[in-house]
Order: structure tokens, then C-alpha cells, then sequence
């Protein structure tokens, strides 16, 4: 069976580096990968999301609904939503706890979640959620490095090495802001 | 980590990981295309990523953004008509606008070659419609290759390119959004030597102007070639036949299908066990009869799966008629099938509908969906200072005709402006229609500067020329911004500046006002003026893409710290202008019912100022 991860976030929040950095990283590992970006350029502020199916059986790129065995999320409200949707009983999800509110919110007409209301909806999805946060950061765009040490910490995909992540990263990481993603990279894997 | 740049220029075979649209721009350089041209539309604006990234003299091609797909499509054209290998790629409906000159193309010799590659959107995931262009196919006698994958995408390029300059044809290559942009290993080879720029044109080849007495031989000789290709399809590398793992212990079942729906169906296939025999087409028209033909004979039942039209499922059915076959044709039943991309879930569902045994449907918990997140535009952008300016000036009863961009993001809450919407550059001309014995209601058009210039022109020299009663407000942030910020003619980023009022006097229009969306009194006054103005008036605002301004700022100074507005707590008298009608994402708003600024997402740009009744917000450095 095909090890399925469906990433996920809002426009604008770099959701692009995580899913290459990590569908690299499965090919370098050797793993029969697949990956895909669902939302273009045009997802303005919109919901975003990726793809990414390892295993010889996966011969489409889109992870199907409810089989996710890994949530990862840049945003707490995209990680209940990416979960509602994808995950698969006994999956993971992981989050970058940052909030960004939708206009229904803002104008008072629904609910945002909290951590620990995440945290629940995602146990009665027979599955396990967790919040990561790093301090303060130049650009946020780089909470994808905190996400990216997290995965690599708790070996949540099979197959791919913590190290091979981090070799990843290094390499495609803008060069102006690489030390910084791997500061807090390792600052998220040492946690 | 390989960069675009040498994606693009490694002269030797090499192995990688890549999305199909980067796969597809190596694939052009290495078949040796000489002209590629293109319009930007959603999926296809990576291809032009890759052809761009080497610097323009190390590109073994000449690549331009052209101001609409039909002049892109005529480029490549003109530069096949000289020897050059050429492609073109646009999204879906991009066709359209393509249309007039691309259905004369299969009526000419064009000794380059020329491949036509068509972004196709089931699912609508970036779109205004999910258009069928395997149509167009039947429709221009082109024939068209559908691949599957990246690596597929990278092979059916190389292979189209080949045969179109060997055949002296254009031909049609079809990828849908989801083969654009999914990733795999990709095994590419060398790049050829380099190109010969003689320009090779010689009438005496055509004819190539179809005056009535040239249409006949000229469609006889598409007609001709079709046939060519069809005879082609039946040896073609490109088909596949994935037999099922155990045989049908009954009727034997099959499958045909294409593209992606293709592996669609063999997932399901398989994760059912099921004994469905598998035949996957490239070159999808013309139909490769005889080996179609012998599918269909040693089945006894096959099902037609596709994704979005019923094409192959006529041809299927007429073809084994016409030979007498006996084998039962299944396909997709009901207006949900017929819409929307296919999964493999899909695909099983659409199985199950005449095998239920063999494609038991599986057991999901259905579960509640949060507050949903509409795609808004960003902090700072010019357009949404407009739109509070806009809404805040129509009369009453006033119609607002929307267009293509960021801009269309108008219409979504809170702004709820731009009510009508066909294609892009239609709302000029719309507006004027609606304007038409109307003198009870304003008509207010919106269209971007990309789109003035891509197809809004006629429709606005139109409204000159009538002096059509309407107010056209011209959101100009200089760039083409949805697609990702390609460059539109006039915003001096490559040749001339061109100055707008002057080209709007120049084209008749006598009431023209320009003005920053940022300075909204001003925009107010003028927005205002325009409105009661009997006749055709046009308002520019503008302001630059502040997305791409602050990339470019970043870029040019990675260390640069953003202001941030700032909302005093003591002023703050609960408005809410700025968090639901103003409506910029960096306002939060706290269940305490306190407003406070996302500094994740504020730029500092300030243009909420102005909206504040209570004058609370100000900024922090
Ligand atoms: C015929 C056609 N070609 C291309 C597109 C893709 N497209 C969607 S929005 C857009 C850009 C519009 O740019 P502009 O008018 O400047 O508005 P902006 O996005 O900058 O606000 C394009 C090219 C389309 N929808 N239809």
C-alpha cells in the first residue's frame, strides 16, 4: 500500500517548498514517488494544497480522500479542514500552530478553531494531532522548516532519513535566507 | 539539487525528479523546437518557468509571452512556415480566442512542424469552464496525443515534434492540469546541435491562401494526412495494454481509455482485484481502428471511461457497429458523470455502476467540513482599495460587469461586485449591452490591464465609437498578475512604456481620469464624476501588484523589516470596516470582539488607513 501525505495551507504561505523539499527527498531516499500541486498560482489567500503518494501502487499523483496517513499543515484552521477531509483512521496530523483568519471569521460568522479543538476532532477521527511552534521569525514563510525538523524528528514517513531531509532543505532553500531555515530546522528536530 | 537552468541546458542525458510542465519545456529543447510562444494561462505558466530560467542567450529557443494566445499560436506558425520547429501552449480556453487561425492550420504545409499544447482543466480547478478540446480535434482534422504522467508528457513531445516536422503538420497535445503539475522521475537525453535559422519559405509549397478554389485540395490534403495518422496510431509506441492479473473467470471484461483517467482506472483496477483488462490510448483521435477493433472482439464486455465529454464513446460504439461487433459497450450514465475530474474512487464508482460485485464501494465516515476559506485578495492589494472606493460611489440599482484576474475575486463577500462574467475582455462590450435602452439602471465595467490589452481593445474601441453610456474602471497594476506576473505589453518590463490615458484618448474615448487606488478620496471623486457623465467614461486606477512589489523588495533586500499598521485599542469604536468590509486579511478579529493586526500577513502598506470611520489605525514605525 502506498504511503500516502497530503499537505496543506493557505496562499502565499510557501506550501511549495515543503512539498518539493519533501517529494525530493523521497526520491533521493530511492522511494517510488510521486507528487502533485493542486492549486497553480492562482489561489489567492485561498486554500492550498500538495500531494505526495509513495509506493510502486500509486500510479495517480492525488492522494485519495480519506486515505492520508499524514496530515501536514502550515495553518491550524487547513489542518482540521486538510483532516476532515484526508486523513485516514490511525493517521498523523501535523501543524504549524499560526492562525490566519478567513473573511466568515472576520466578519463574525463562524467559528475558528483552537488547538485543543483541533486537537479533539482529529482523536474522534481515530487519529493524533499535533501543534508546532517556533519563536519569531524574519519571514514566515520559513515555518516550513520548522515543520519540515518536526517530521524529521518524529520519523513520521517511512523511508525517508531525518538527514536526507535536512540535505534536501540545504539545497533548496533560497540562498539568501538558508541559514535561517536550517537554524530553525534543527532547532525543530533537536525539540 | 538541479536548477531550471540546467534542466534547460545540460547538454548530456540525465535522471530527475520534475513537474510535467518543466519535463515538457526539456522535451522542447531537446526535440530542437526553435520558436515557442505562449499566453499565460493556469496549468500551463510553469513551462514558460523553465524556458525562462537560463539567460536568454544560453536558450537554445526563442520564447515569448504574447499578447493573446491568437497572436502566440500565429507566431509559431509564421516560424513554421519558415523550417522552424515551433510550439504554442495556452490553457483551455485559451483555445478559443486561438480558434480562428488555429482551424486553418491543418489546411497548410508548415515544413517545421508545429506542436499545440493545450492545458486542459477538468475540474475547473483554475478555469471558467472544464472544456472538452478533444473536440477541437475532430473539429480541425488535427490529430491529438493525450499523455498521462510527466514522463509520458516529456515522450508524447518528443514524438508529436517529430512526426509534425516529418509530416510538415501541426498536432495537437493535450495535458490536463493535473499531468501539467504532478511530479516523477523523469530519464531525459541529450540536447541536438544547434539550430539553422535559415528562413525557409517558399509559397510554391502551399497554397497557402484558401480562396475558394484552393479550399477543397487544401482540406483534401488535411483529409489525407488524417488518415496518416490514424495508420500511424495503429503501430504507435505510445498505446499500452495492461492485462488484469487473473483472467475473467466468466465474460471477459476490458477497459479503454486515455490520459490520466487511464491510471485512474487501472488503480481502481487493481486495488479491486478486479479481472478488467486495461487498454490505454496516446494518440486518442484519430481512433486507431484495427487495433481498437480487435480490443473490442476479445472482450465481451468493455467499458468507455472518460473524463468530462462522451468523445471516444460514439467513435466506440459506431466503429463496432460498422464491423459487426458483438461486444457489449458500457459508459458513464448521468450528468455527475459527465462532470468533474475522475479519481480512482471515481473511477470505481463509475465501474460499479455496471460491475457492482467487482467494485464494492469502501466505508468512509462522512465528517464536517470547518468554515470554508475563499481565495481573497492579497494585503495590500490596489484592487480591493478600489473596490471599497467602487462600492461606496455605484447609485443605487447600479449592474457591475466583471472580468478576468485578481480582480474577479470581486465578486466573492464581502465586496460582491462584478455580476456577470463570460471570458476575459468580454466586459467592456457586456456592459455596453446591458447599457442598451437602459437608462434606469448604470452599468459599471471592471477589467484589468493584462486583459485591456489581451482582448478588451475592440470591445473599448466599440464603446468609443458608440459612446456607449457606461463607466469602465481600468485596474491597472501592471502586470499580469493571476497567472504569476508575466509581463503584458506596455508596462516598460521589455520595450516601451506606453501610456494609457494617451492610447484611450488616441481610440476616442473623451472622458479618461487616472488615479492611485490608494488615494481614495481622489479615486471617489472621480469614480463619482464618471458615473454621472452620460456616456462612455473610463476611470484607470492603479497601483502596482503589491505582491509582486514586495518580492521584488525582498529580493533586492533580503533583510528588509515590514511596517505594520497598528490599531489603537482607545480609539477603536468597533466598526469593523477593516476586518469584513475593507475586509484585508491581516485584521484579526478576537471573539472578545477586539480587532488586532497579523503581522505574518500585514506589508505595511497602509491603505486600510483611510477606511477606518474611527481613525484608530495608524502604523508602527
Ligand atoms: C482566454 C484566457 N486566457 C488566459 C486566461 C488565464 N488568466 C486568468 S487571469 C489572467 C490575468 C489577467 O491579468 P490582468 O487582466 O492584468 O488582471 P490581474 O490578474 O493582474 O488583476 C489570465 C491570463 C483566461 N482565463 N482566459
Amino acid at each position: 500500500m502506498a504511503f500516502n501525505i497530503y499537505l496543506c495551507g493557505v496562499g502565499g504561505q510557501g506550501i511549495g517548498l515543503l512539498a518539493a523539499s519533501l517529494a525530493q527527498a523521497a526520491a533521493r531516499a530511492g522511494l517510488p514517488a510521486r507528487a502533485c500541486d493542486t492549486h497553480g498560482l492562482a489561489q489567492r489567500g485561498g486554500v492550498v494544497s500538495s500531494h505526495i503518494r509513495l509506493g510502486a501502487d500509486a500510479l495517480t499523483p492525488l492522494v485519495p480522500e480519506g486515505e492520508a496517513d499524514l496530515v501536514l499543515a502550515l495553518e491550524r484552521l487547513e489542518a482540521l479542514r486538510g483532516a476532515a477531509q484526508y486523513l485516514k483512521p490511525g493517521g498523523r496530523v501535523l501543524y504549524y500552530d499560526t492562525a490566519y483568519q478567513p473573511v466568515s471569521v472576520r466578519a463574525a460568522q463562524a467559528h475558528y478553531p483552537t488547538v485543543e479543538e483541533v486537537k479533539k476532532e482529529v482523536e474522534e477521527m481515530g487519529g493524533q494531532a499535533e501543534a508546532v511552534k517556533a519563536g519569531e521569525m524574519r519571514d514566515p514563510r520559513m515555518q516550513n522548516a520548522a515543520l519540515l525538523g518536526r517530521v524529521a524528528a518524529l520519523g513520521l514517513i517511512p523511508g525517508i532519513p531525518a538527514a536526507t531531509i535536512e540535505e534536501i532543505l540545504a539545497e533548496m532553500a533560497p540562498p539568501a535566507a538558508l541559514e535561517e531555515n536550517l537554524a530553525i530546522f534543527r532547532a525543530a528536530r533537536a525539540q | 539539487m538541479l536548477s531550471l537552468a540546467e534542466l534547460m541546458t545540460n547538454r548530456e542525458g540525465f535522471g530527475a525528479f520534475v513537474m510535467g510542465n518543466h519535463a515538457l519545456a526539456r522535451a522542447m529543447a531537446e526535440a530542437g523546437t526553435a520558436v515557442i510562444t505562449s499566453y499565460p494561462g493556469s496549468p500551463t505558466p510553469e513551462i514558460a518557468e523553465a524556458l525562462q530560467a537560463p539567460p536568454e542567450k544560453s536558450r537554445p529557443y526563442h520564447f515569448e509571452f504574447a499578447a493573446n494566445e491568437k497572436v502566440a499560436l500565429e507566431i509559431a506558425a509564421g516560424a513554421s512556415l519558415n523550417g522552424h520547429p515551433s510550439a504554442v501552449f495556452f490553457k483551455s480556453v485559451g483555445l478559443n480566442v486561438a480558434a480562428d487561425s488555429l482551424i486553418q492550420l491543418p489546411l497548410m504545409e508548415l515544413p517545421g512542424g508545429m506542436v499545440i499544447i493545450l492545458g486542459d482543466d477538468p475540474g475547473a480547478n483554475s478555469s471558467q469552464n472544464e472544456q472538452d478540446n478533444r473536440w477541437f480535434a475532430r473539429m480541425s482534422y488535427m490529430p491529438l496525443f493525450e499523455p498521462a504522467t510527466p514522463a509520458e508528457a516529456y515522450v508524447m513531445y518528443k514524438e508529436a515534434a517529430e512526426l509534425a516536422r516529418e509530416r510538415r503538420a501541426p498536432v495537437l497535445l493535450r495535458l490536463t492540469t493535473h499531468v501539467c503539475h504532478a511530479r516523477e522521475n523523469v530519464k531525459f537525453s541529450e540536447l541536438p546541435p544547434a539550430h539553422d535559422w535559415t528562413p525557409r519559405f517558399d509559397a510554391a509549397a502551399g497554397p497557402y491562401v484558401p480562396i475558394t478554389s484552393s479550399v477543397f485540395p487544401l482540406k483534401r490534403r488535411a483529409l489525407e494526412k488524417l488518415d496518416a495518422w490514424a495508420f500511424y496510431g495503429e503501430k504507435s509506441p505510445l498505446t499500452s495494454v495492461y492485462k488484469a492479473s487473473q483472467p475473467a473467470a466468466g465474460r471477459r471484461l476490458g477497459l479503454i481509455s486515455s490520459g490520466l483517467p487511464a491510471l485512474c482506472a487501472l488503480e481502481a483496477v487493481r486495488n479491486a482485484g478486479a479481472p478488467v483488462d486495461v487498454l490505454k490510448l496516446g494518440l486518442t483521435y484519430p481512433l486507431p481502428a484495427v487495433l481498437v477493433s480487435e480490443f473490442l472482439a476479445e472482450h465481451d464486455e468493455v467499458y468507455v471511461l472518460e473524463e468530462l465529454d462522451r468523445v471516444l464513446e460514439g467513435e466506440l460504439k459506431a466503429l463496432a457497429y460498422d464491423k459487426g461487433l458483438a461486444c457489449r459497450i458500457h459508459a458513464r450514465k448521468g450528468h455527475g458523470e459527465l462532470m468533474g475530474e475522475l479519481s480512482p474512487e471515481r473511477a470505481r464508482a463509475c465501474l460499479a455502476g455496471v460491475w457492482p460485485k467487482l467494485f464494492p464501494a469502501p466505508e468512509r465516515a462522512r465528517r464536517e467540513a470547518p468554515a470554508p476559506r475563499l481565495p481573497q485578495m492579497c494585503p495590500g492589494c490596489g484592487h480591493r482599495s478600489a473596490f471599497h472606493a467602487i462600492k461606496r460611489a455605484l447609485p443605487p440599482g447600479a449592474i457591475t460587469v466583471g472580468d478576468i484576474g485578481c480582480h474577479s475575486l470581486g465578486y466573492l463577500p464581502p465586496y460582491n461586485m462584478g455580476e456577470v462574467l463570460f471570458s476575459m475582455g468580454h466586459s467592456v462590450s457586456t456592459a455596453s449591452g446591458l447599457a442598451l435602452g437602459n437608462s434606469a439602471r448604470k452599468v459599471v465595467a471592471f477589467v484589468g490591464d493584462s486583459t485591456f490589452f489581451h482582448a478588451g481593445m475592440p470591445g473599448l474601441v466599440n464603446a468609443a465609437w458608440r459612446d456607449s453610456d457606461i463607466t469602465l474602471v481600468l485596474l491597472d497594476n501592471g502586470t499580469t498578475a493571476m497567472t504569476g506576473h508575466q509581463p503584458r505589453p506596455g508596462n516598460g518590463e521589455l520595450g516601451e512604456r506606453l501610456n494609457l490615458p494617451a492610447i484611450l484618448g488616441d481610440l476616442g474615448v473623451k472622458f479618461v481620469r487616472e488615479c492611485d487606488a490608494y488615494d481614495q478620496a481622489k479615486l471617489d471623486a472621480q469614480l463619482k464624476e464618471a458615473m454621472e457623465y452620460k456616456g462612455f467614461a473610463v476611470v484607470i486606477a492603479r497601483h502596482p501588484c503589491m505582491l509582486k512589489f514586495m518580492r521584488e523588495r525582498r529580493r533586492a533586500n533580503p533583510a528588509l523589516q515590514a511596517q505594520h499598521a497598528v490599531i489603537d485599542q482607545a480609539k477603536c469604536a468597533r466598526h469593523y470596516v477593516c476586518a469584513a468590509e475593507f475586509a484585508c486579511p491581516s485584521f484579526i478579529r478576537h471573539e472578545d470582539g477586539s480587532v488586532t493586526v497579523n503581522n505574518e500577513l500585514c506589508i505595511g502598506d497602509g491603505s486600510c488607513i483611510q477606511t477606518c470611520p474611527a481613525q484608530a489605525i495608524g502604523r508602527d514605525k
